[in-house]
């Protein structure tokens, strides 16, 4: 037994409150307010991870998200979590934890003996030997033996997460003495604060540091701090982690709630943002500076002060700084027999206050194999131990300044990187900046932007934090294994292999040995392996610069950012106003461009409900819901000549009450979409585009108003979602439409094909316009989509006379083909120009500029060997051609494709298979046979004019 | 996130927008222009590094709008209302 739970102490947990978890199957006890690590230390459980590569046993290191060794798996009376870092993860009752890459536990590994054949694996050895054959032999069985932890791949989420935005005057990151000055601050010449700290209590430092501030104990002063702030109406926000600093100073913010509810998101854009980050300790490098019992300085105060923990009875401080003397002290205290050694001090051997002191000396060595046994100095002396604390200096968390785009300077006598120039918006404060004595920390943020006079800023009145330190960096051709990356298994002679072979730079470096990636990236090592790799090229460290600091700073769920942004919310669909009536009469939906529209009507066989609709429309009279078709509305003074740019037919010949197809281009020359174009009156037309392109085609017209035409001239009014469109369509059409009784006119003669009437229905205005999507006389009825569904009934209702058919988009799709009209996207791709499908009138004859014009005369658009529009027939009986299904010809001895097909239908009418293509110099070729070959299967087809059924357009009118 | 200042609605973020391509770049009408001259105007950009000015809409109120930005700093410059004047010559 070495570390121990001490019988007082403790200010984070409560010994009143007991609880128990499971840890690699073992019950641990712990007590509300322990961390899963503190209460491992409590239990004396030295070992609990394996390293990624070697298998190592690994113990606990630090007390915070610097922790790169006690990575547990979650699972039990919390949400499952993989990687989970034990020094940030309460305890619970009934958690259940695992430790990772280890099997079946971390105590006893069964691949443990990879350790002993480390030397024959060093960096890079993967990529070396397993590149032959074939890398993927080898993997699942490598990606089984390293690694970290496990995902559950059933677990769900019990909810969406929260996602917050907000809006604040001043965001303050870390509530340590640093962080709370400046929030008071800020607060106190009435700025709007939120104040954050990645632990479950504000403080900082000054949780287990000894301080005073204002004659008061610190404690003191962070309740009152904190008080006042909430007080003030200001956020304070714990367990919460600023995780990145992104574009104009938005601000990502994680917050756990250690209740079951997933995470919360919160995106912050503060007028400033305060970096009181803080800083954190580094290793010191000696051979087998790994080992379970080697702990950092710092965080054997926080087990010692926060939890009543003392790591070990006999222990071994190690430091390069003043930091860890306070450490020693602390832990003499405590009743462990203590020895600090401390290169600096005088090398003669004192003792006072149960502390030996040995100066002059440091670690070469640890020893022990499952946890540590003793420590060797570079004198030779044996000094036996059950723990090492180890304090290295401090590295200051600038993560988020960097990411904000700020520039490190390197300060030779604090050896560390700081915050270079200021980047706007941003303030970094503290031990972040470099700064550790309470009162110059004080005197900092007072001097920062909130400084005002008449602000009092606190006093340290007691003990004073000095930063002194005599840098030590691991050196190349020391012997042993000196670890440089623990989570990475990475040691000072793997990045002496990275040099050799000349991966110098620190990108290069870290990719080759992997050094600071992962869950914790390198918060604890990756000074320690730039400061190698500058001493084995003879560089200084600011010369080799550090990697870039990406967010997050440490592992945010997925589940923060996906928030309610799942399952139908993901891409919502949008729906019909008849909806609800469609679903009662038995629809079939599916999505089509965004809207979930009815495909067919009931009918567990889908094919047959299509075959049957088609054919009922053909013969008697259809009902359809084309609520989705564009109706965007072009006014004013320009309007003429805005349509006649706009689109590839002149529009604006157009006569008031009269309607006429179109095609819109993109400028490369491609049909972009087609559609109706009403004109109501002189200076106002509604373009009818196709449903999927309703948005794309408002932008569009959007933007040559807004860029060209002129904001006076022209004005567009999206009307889409306001009207329903109700279709009848079919022999039968105009009688159905006259029983429905909308006070218009019928006559041909008043209103032909391509015309509009107004009527009413009941007291509402309804547009009635002949245009015809089936090549059947037909009647649009467009509607108030609040309206629509009384007409609906009445439609139904009134059909029922007329042996009407309701139709769902699949049959409409199959009458269309069955009139070679096209569907843009289907019929079309993106090199089809108005003259492949036909219509070569306007780029022949039109004399003004219009949208794509000058595209349709360069070489590629007057190219013989264009693909052009046709249908293909072949021989009653047989089955239908696939769609895409390849036109081919031979030439000199290999196969070509020669276009392909792009829709393809059986006709219930026709009683034969009917086929749209795209086809090469096919205008030219009706009558002509071709072969055709899908997956292998050969066809012949004959080239025949894209119209199969009522070619003459009688039924138009009929 | 970038925050992006629509003349009509004020700041909002970047995912509200879309890019409609750099600013300056007019159309030459005509049935007569030169091939060279409609393929720099259908295909040829600068892709500045540096300070841009570029047409941005913002989608939800389809505000077109002319930006200067730098595509390095991402520091906004201004914004505003594209006119006549980015047709006139
Ligand atoms: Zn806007």
């Amino acid at each position: 037994m070495t570390a121990f739970r001490l019988a007082s102490g403790g200010s984070a947990i409560d010994r009143a409150r007991r609880l128990s978890f499971s840890f690699d199957g073992r019950m641990v006890e712990a007590y509300a307010g322990d961390t899963i690590a503190s209460a491992l230390l409590a239990a004396d459980i030295a070992v609990v991870g394996r390293s990624f590569k070697y298998h190592r046993p690994r113990g606990i290191w630090g007390a915070g998200v610097e922790e790169p060794n006690a990575l547990i798996d979650v699972a039990g009376n919390r949400h499952g979590a993989p990687n989970t870092r034990a020094t940030t993860e309460p305890a619970r009752d009934g958690l259940i934890t695992r430790s990772v890459n280890a099997s079946p536990n971390a105590a006893a590994d069964r691949n443990a003996f990879l350790d002993r054949f480390a030397r024959f694996i060093p960096a890079a050895f993967y990529y070396k030997t397993f590149m032959w054959p074939d890398w993927h032999l080898f993997e699942p069985r490598i990606r089984a033996m390293a690694g970290l932890g496990s995902v559950d791949p059933d677990w769900k989420s019990v909810g969406p997460a929260d996602q917050i935005n907000k809006h604040c005057d001043v965001l303050v990151v870390g509530a340590g003495p640093a962080g709370l000055a400046a929030a008071r601050s800020a607060s106190d010449i009435g700025k709007s604060v939120i104040l954050v700290d990645d632990q479950p209590h504000p403080g900082g430092s000054l949780l287990h540091r000894d301080a005073e501030i204002d004659g008061q104990p610190a404690a003191n002063w962070i309740d009152g701090s904190i008080a006042a702030l909430r007080q003030g109406g200001h956020l304070v926000l714990t367990s919460t982690t600023a995780f990145g600093i992104y574009d104009h100073n938005l601000i990502g913010l994680n917050q756990r709630h250690h209740d079951g509810r997933p995470d919360t998101l919160w995106r912050i854009r503060p007028g400033r943002i305060v970096l009181a980050t803080g800083a954190i300790e580094r290793p010191l490098p000696f051979a087998n500076n790994d080992l379970p019992g080697i702990l950092s300085a710092d965080a054997a105060l926080i087990y010692l002060r926060r939890y009543g923990v003392l790591v070990g009875r006999q222990i071994v401080v190690v430091t390069n700084n003043d930091s860890a003397h306070e450490v020693a002290a602390a832990l003499a205290a405590a009743g462990a027999e203590v020895t600090l050694v401390d290169p600096r001090m005088d090398s003669r051997l004192t003792v006072s206050a149960n502390i030996r002191r040995l100066g002059g000396r440091t670690v070469t060595t640890a020893r022990g194999r499952m946890r540590v046994e003793g420590v060797t100095l570079d004198d030779g002396t044996s000094l036996p131990a059950d723990c090492v604390v180890v304090s290295g200096g401090w590295t200051p968390t600038v993560h988020l300044f960097c990411q904000a785009r700020g520039k490190l300077a390197w300060d030779e006598s604090r050896a560390a990187f700081l915050p270079g120039d200021p980047v706007d918006g941003i303030t970094v404060t503290g031990a972040a900046a470099g700064t550790v004595a309470l009162s110059e920390v004080f005197a900092d943020v007072a001097k920062a932007a909130f400084g005002v006079a008449g602000t009092s800023s606190p006093r340290s009145t007691g003990p004073e934090a000095s930063g002194a330190i005599m840098p030590t960096w691991p050196r190349a051709g020391a012997k042993g294994r000196v670890w440089i990356d623990y989570q990475n298994d990475v040691t000072a002679k793997d990045v002496e292999l990275a040099a050799r072979e000349n991966f110098i730079s620190v990108e290069h470096l870290k990719r080759y040995t992997t050094l600071g990636m992962a869950t914790d990236q390198g918060k604890t090592s990756n000074l320690a392996g730039l400061a190698l790799m500058a001493n084995i090229t003879g560089r200084t460290v600011p010369e080799v610069g550090t990697t870039t600091y990406r967010p997050p700073f440490t592992p945010v769920p997925l589940t923060s950012f996906s928030g309610a942004l799942g399952g139908e919310l993901m891409a919502p669909v949008r729906r019909l106003p008849l909806e609800n009536m469609h679903r009662a009469a038995g629809a079939v939906f599916q999505e089509y461009g965004g809207w979930l529209r009815p495909a067919h009507y009931g009918g567990a066989d889908a094919e047959a409900a299509i075959q049957s609709e088609a054919l009922g429309a053909r013969r008697s009279v259809a009902l359809f819901d084309g609520s989705t078709l564009g109706k965007i509305e072009v006014m004013g003074p320009k309007a003429a000549e805005f349509v006649d740019f706009i689109y590839y037919n002149t529009m604006s010949t157009l006569k008031p009450g009269r309607c006429r197809y179109g095609f819109m281009l993109s400028e490369n020359g491609v049909v972009f979409d087609d559609g109706i174009l009403i004109r109501l009156d002189e200076h106002r037309f509604i373009v009818s585009c196709s449903s999927s392109h309703v948005t794309a085609v408002h932008a569009r017209l959007e933007e040559w108003r807004q860029d060209r035409f002129g904001r006076d001239a022209v004005y567009i009014h999206n009307a889409t979602a306001d009207m329903a469109t109700l279709t009848v369509s079919g022999p039968k059409a105009k009688a159905l439409v006259a029983a429905l009784d909308l006070g218009v006119s019928l006559d041909d003669g008043e209103l032909p094909h391509m015309a509009i009437a107004s009527g009413i229905f009941g007291n509402e205005a309804v547009r009635v316009a002949r245009v015809s999507f089936t090549g059947d006389r037909s009647y649009e009825i467009s509607i108030r989509a609040d309206r629509a569904e009384a007409l609906w009934v009445v439609m139904q209702e009134a059909g029922k006379a007329f042996d009407a058919v309701t139709i769902g988009l699949e049959a409409m799709t199959l009458l269309r083909a069955e009139k070679g009209y096209i569907v843009i996207g289907k019929d079309t791709d993106g090199t089809t120009m108005p003259h492949d499908l036909g219509v070569d009138g306007p780029r022949q004859k039109r004399g003004t500029d219009y949208v794509g014009r000058r595209s349709l005369f360069t070489d590629v658009a007057t190219a013989e060997r264009r693909l052009q529009f046709v249908g293909l027939r072949v021989t009653d009986g047989e089955a239908l051609l696939a769609t895409g299904t390849h036109a081919i010809a031979k030439v000199e001895g290999s196969v070509r494709s020669q276009g392909f097909v792009t829709s393809s239908y059986q006709s219930p009418t026709l009683q034969r298979p009917i086929a749209l293509a795209l086809i090469e110099r096919g205008a030219s070729r009706h009558g002509e046979t071709i072969d055709l070959q899908h997956l292998g299967i050969l066809r012949r087809a004959t080239i025949t004019g894209p119209c199969a059924f009522d070619p003459t357009g009688e039924r138009l009118n009929a | 996130m970038q925050l992006f200042p629509c003349p009509f609605c004020g700041p909002r973020p970047e995912t509200e927008f879309h890019y409609n391509g750099e600013a300056g770049n007019i159309r030459p009408d005509g049935a007569q222009v030169s091939a060279e001259c409609w393929a720099g105007y259908l295909y040829e950009r600068s892709n500045p590094k540096g300070a841009a000015r570029e047409i941005w809409v913002h989608a939800t109120c389809q505000e077109f709008f002319v930006m200067e930005r730098d595509t390095v700093t991402h520091q906004l410059a201004a914004t505003q209302t594209p006119g006549f004047a980015e047709h006139a010559e």
